[in-house]
């Protein structure tokens, strides 16, 4: 039995061949269950270690090792806001402000009407259009006050 | 010349037949002639040098992998450009993905390797969607695959997705990482080519590096050897953020002064301000104060002046910049990227951290610098790679070059204007 779905184990499949171990598919596997499940539940680790035959604790162990994956439910919109240097200089702290203010969003937290998730990224390569962020996976930057959230009101 | 982004600015630059119209894989057919031994011996008498940080002579590292007599040897790009203030690889992976895809081709042939991932930062969805299409494309063209152009030789190819790990850009972790394990590194010997990734011969390679083997094998060794510094030759991607006028990827031969970069090509400092400080390679890598500005951006001369080359980030900052802050926001980054397997990194870059907290907020103690100094010599040379270096040797720098600024922090905190928002 299986908790993925027929297009999910299509993509695993694929997935497999690219590799020697089956371990080394853990990765991209858990992407697949993070799109499945919606994050990386107890569920979804589960059935990542299931689907591969590791031990649950192995996937989870390399699973927490990574910041990208969704380690806690999220909501509709994860906002990715850069802080590094290239980008607190052009003012990416104030950012983290106005989105509090608009949108109840603390970072690592979510917005109280479940709408947005917001993180603090490390340097994402958009340095010489800073400050820059990640809405899901679409890149946006040159952040401005009012540039912002135009940006986010169209994430609904 | 431009050889990395050329073609870029077309709106296509990505398809394949764009690329082919533009002299593509013509190296990879060129390449596919020649025997494996010959193409290394090309490759080491062009000079070529690692992009990815280190500037290791690419010829050499190919030399020790193909000497292993084990089988199969694996062929890694190193995609995951995690270096704050380094955007370089970004437009090849964007935009002109298929020089990635004919050099690691060339280089396949070369080391004899049947198979290659591309390690790409989970950072860079777009470019997994571009990498992926165009993969599929030279497949379907025979650029890849069991018989690359009826050749007999066999080269596949994949795109392994990271997931937010700085550490994973270090060569072990990173083969850590596609193993499906926490990305630590490792402690060398053996290095990786000769156990590497699932304990074979393993050769890993920035973006950046791989892209020069089309126009290598192109133009030859002599020619290439000519560009630039004849030490470290060829052209490189500088990129450029911070309070410049045009901020940007910039590709200019090994060996262009800092101080051209800056004003000849990124249009000087923004607003008319002066410049305070530039950091030359990354963030990793030692501040230069605004006196150090004729060196020559190379492996070779950049640590004469006192810093290292990096991943060829420039950083630069006005007379309006907070250097604590900085130094402090550097801090965070190394103390969040810690693997945590070394305890002088682990726990230092948190100290670190907290002191420069402390003293950015007006919290600081008398003896304060002296104890950053303290712990970051404590750091530098006791960690397995040079992460825990990176930040100690920031810390040392700053301080070195602005000390005043650090001691005045102490007597009542930061006088500096926070930084405003971007103004459009
Ligand atoms: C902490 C750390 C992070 C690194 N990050 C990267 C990176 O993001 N990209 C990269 O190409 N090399 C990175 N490197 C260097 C790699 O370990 C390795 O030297 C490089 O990929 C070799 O390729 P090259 O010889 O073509 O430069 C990093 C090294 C360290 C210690
Ligand atoms: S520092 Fe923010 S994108 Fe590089």
């Amino acid at each position: 039995m299986s908790f993925f779905s027929d297009k999910a184990l299509k993509e695993l499949d694929e997935i497999k061949k690219r590799y020697p171990t089956r371990r080394a598919a853990a990765l991209p596997a858990l992407y697949v269950a993070q799109k499945e499940f919606g994050w990386l539940s107890p569920e979804a680790i589960d059935a990542v270690a299931r689907h591969l035959t590791l031990p649950p604790a192995v996937v989870k162990g390399t699973a927490t090792f990574y910041s990208m994956y969704k380690h806690r439910q999220v909501g509709r919109h994860l906002i990715q806001v850069c802080t590094n240097v290239s980008c607190m200089i052009f003012g990416a702290e104030n950012l983290l402000g106005l989105l509090e203010e608009k949108y109840g969003v603390t970072p690592g937290g979510t917005s109280p009407d479940g709408r947005f998730s917001l993180v603090i990224m490390e340097c994402i390569g958009a340095c010489d259009k800073a400050p820059a962020m990640l809405v899901d996976e679409d890149f946006h930057s040159d952040l401005t006050r009012n540039g912002i959230i135009n940006i986010l009101e169209s994430y609904k | 010349m431009e050889y990395l982004l050329r073609n870029i600015d077309s709106p296509n630059s990505a398809e394949i037949t764009e690329y082919e119209k533009a002299g593509g894989y013509e190296g990879l057919k060129k390449a596919l002639k020649i025997d494996p031994k010959d193409l290394i011996e090309l490759v080491k008498k062009s000079g070529l040098r690692g992009r990815g940080g280190a500037g290791f002579p690419t010829g050499m590292k190919w030399m020790f992998a193909s000497a292993d007599p084990k089988f199969p040897k694996y062929l890694v790009c190193n995609a995951d450009e995690g270096e704050p203030g380094t955007f370089k690889d970004r437009p090849i992976l964007e935009k002109n993905p298929h020089l990635l895809i004919e050099g690691m081709a060339i280089s396949a042939h070369a080391l004899k390797s049947e198979k290659g991932y591309i390690y790409l930062r989970g950072e860079y969805p777009y470019a997994k969607t571009v990498l992926e299409k165009a993969i599929a494309q030279a497949y379907k063209r025979g650029y890849l695959g069991a018989d690359i152009l009826g050749s007999g030789i066999k080269f596949d190819l994949s795109v392994h997705q990271g997931a937010g790990a700085y550490i994973c850009g270090e060569e072990t972790a990173l083969i850590d990482s596609i193993e499906g394990r926490r990305g630590q590194p490792r402690i060398k010997p053996p290095f990786p080519v000769s156990v590497g990734l699932f304990g074979k011969p393993t050769i890993v390679n920035n973006v950046e590096t791989l892209s020069n083997l089309p126009f290598i094998v192109e133009v030859g060794a002599e020619a290439y050897s000519k560009i630039g510094n004849p030490e470290c030759p060829g052209n490189k991607l500088f990129c450029i953020s911070g309070h410049v006028a045009k901020p940007g990827v910039y590709e200019l031969p090994m060996g262009t002064t800092l101080r051209d970069i800056i004003y000849g090509h990124a249009g000087g400092i923004k607003n008319g301000k002066a410049l305070k400080a530039v950091i030359p390679g990354g963030i990793s890598t030692p501040v230069f104060p605004p006196d150090k500005l004729d060196c020559p951006m190379d492996f070779v001369s950049v640590p004469k002046f006192g810093s290292m080359l990096g991943s060829g980030a420039v950083i630069v900052f006005d007379e309006t910049t907070c250097l604590v802050r900085v130094t402090w926001r550097a801090l965070k980054f190394f103390e969040h990227e810690s693997c945590g397997k070394c305890t002088p990194c682990r726990e230092g870059t948190g100290w670190l951290r907290t002191v420069l907290e402390r003293i950015e907020n007006g919290q600081g103690r008398p003896g304060d610098v002296e104890l950053l100094e303290d712990i970051s010599k404590n750091i530098a040379g006791k960690t397995l790679c040079p992460l825990g270096d990176g930040a100690a040797s920031v810390v040392m720098n700053f301080i070195k070059h602005f000390r005043g600024e650090f001691e005045g922090h102490l007597k009542g905190g930061c006088t500096f204007n926070a930084p405003e928002f971007r103004q459009a």
